[in-house]
């Protein structure tokens, strides 16, 4: 394992400590959305998806 | 009678105090492209490696824990957003460079591409004034499985892996986007340099995962 390795583990465990409160204080006083708050997420990244691959025909 | 000026009042004084914080986001926030860009510049003329690149990666990444918290109620937070986004543009060289070499195209379709995404997620989220603060947990509990899924595949090396974790960061920088849009728009978020920051590393990563699909998947290669 090189130090190169050793540096990106580092740097994504540190990641991982680091939003872990966030992550558990989001998941416990976040509202909950219905139906509809989702289908206003799902939408545009339903576009986003197709924008991609528009993209990547582009390339 | 008095009670309802005194309630469209302070409804009026949110509504200034939301503008100027969606202002002041968004001018900091294209300064720091700018600046961020011209670091990736000189990153690429100067031929960085890689290991100069993830250790400007984590001092940034040390800034943006450690001091910018402390820092960005005060004038202070400026210069250092501006350290964390030069230090992070200056990154990026090495990537640049790679895909550049590959095909150029790679690397101005998704710069392009990420500012279509940005500007649109950003003109539906001002436009529709949705409040998408519901999607908060399940964008962390995403950007926790994501980091596992990375950690998982720096000793797999599997490169299918590493194109659904790309697909899986453009989704989730885009839900965070439009999350942390809104909480400047409702209210949750007053903090420019904060919002300014959050919204760049979302370009940042997403930019950075564009590349990632559009390098594996574009071309007739």
């Amino acid at each position: 394992m090189n130090w190169m390795t050793i540096g990106s583990v580092v740097l994504i465990i540190g990641m991982m400590i680091f939003i872990f409160p966030s992550m558990r204080r989001a998941v416990k006083t976040a509202p909950k959305g219905n139906m509809s708050d989702w289908m206003g997420f799902i939408i545009p990244l339903a576009a986003i998806i197709g924008f991609i691959i528009l993209l990547i025909n582009m390339v | 009678m008095n009670d309802h000026n005194i309630s469209l009042g302070r409804a009026q004084e949110s509504a200034l105090a939301t503008n100027k914080v969606l202002k002041n986001t968004y001018m900091l926030l294209s300064m720091t492209l700018i600046f961020s860009g011209v670091m990736a510049l000189v990153g690429m003329s100067a031929g960085l490696g890689h290991g100069v690149s993830l250790v400007s990666s984590l001092v940034a990444i040390g800034l943006l824990w450690f001091v910018l918290p402390r820092t960005a109620n005060s004038s202070a937070g400026i210069p250092v957003l501006f350290a964390i986004t030069g230090l992070l543009g200056l990154g990026l060289g090495p990537m640049l460079n790679f895909y550049m070499a590959i095909n150029p195209s790679i690397v101005s379709t998704a710069l392009g591409g990420t500012g279509v995404i940005f500007l649109g997620l950003s003109g539906y989220a001002l436009t529709t004034r949705k409040d998408f603060s519901f999607m908060g947990g399940f964008l962390m509990v995403g950007l926790m499985v994501v980091l596992v899924a990375a950690l998982a595949n720096i000793f797999l090396q599997m490169p299918v892996m590493q194109l659904v974790i790309s697909g899986a960061i453009v989704m989730i920088m885009s839900g965070l986007i439009l999350y942390q849009t809104s909480a400047i728009i409702h209210g949750g978020e007053t903090n420019y340099i904060m919002a300014a920051a959050s919204l760049f590393l979302s370009l940042l990563n997403m930019f950075q995962a564009l590349m990632q699909l559009l390098g594996a998947f574009g071309g007739d290669d």
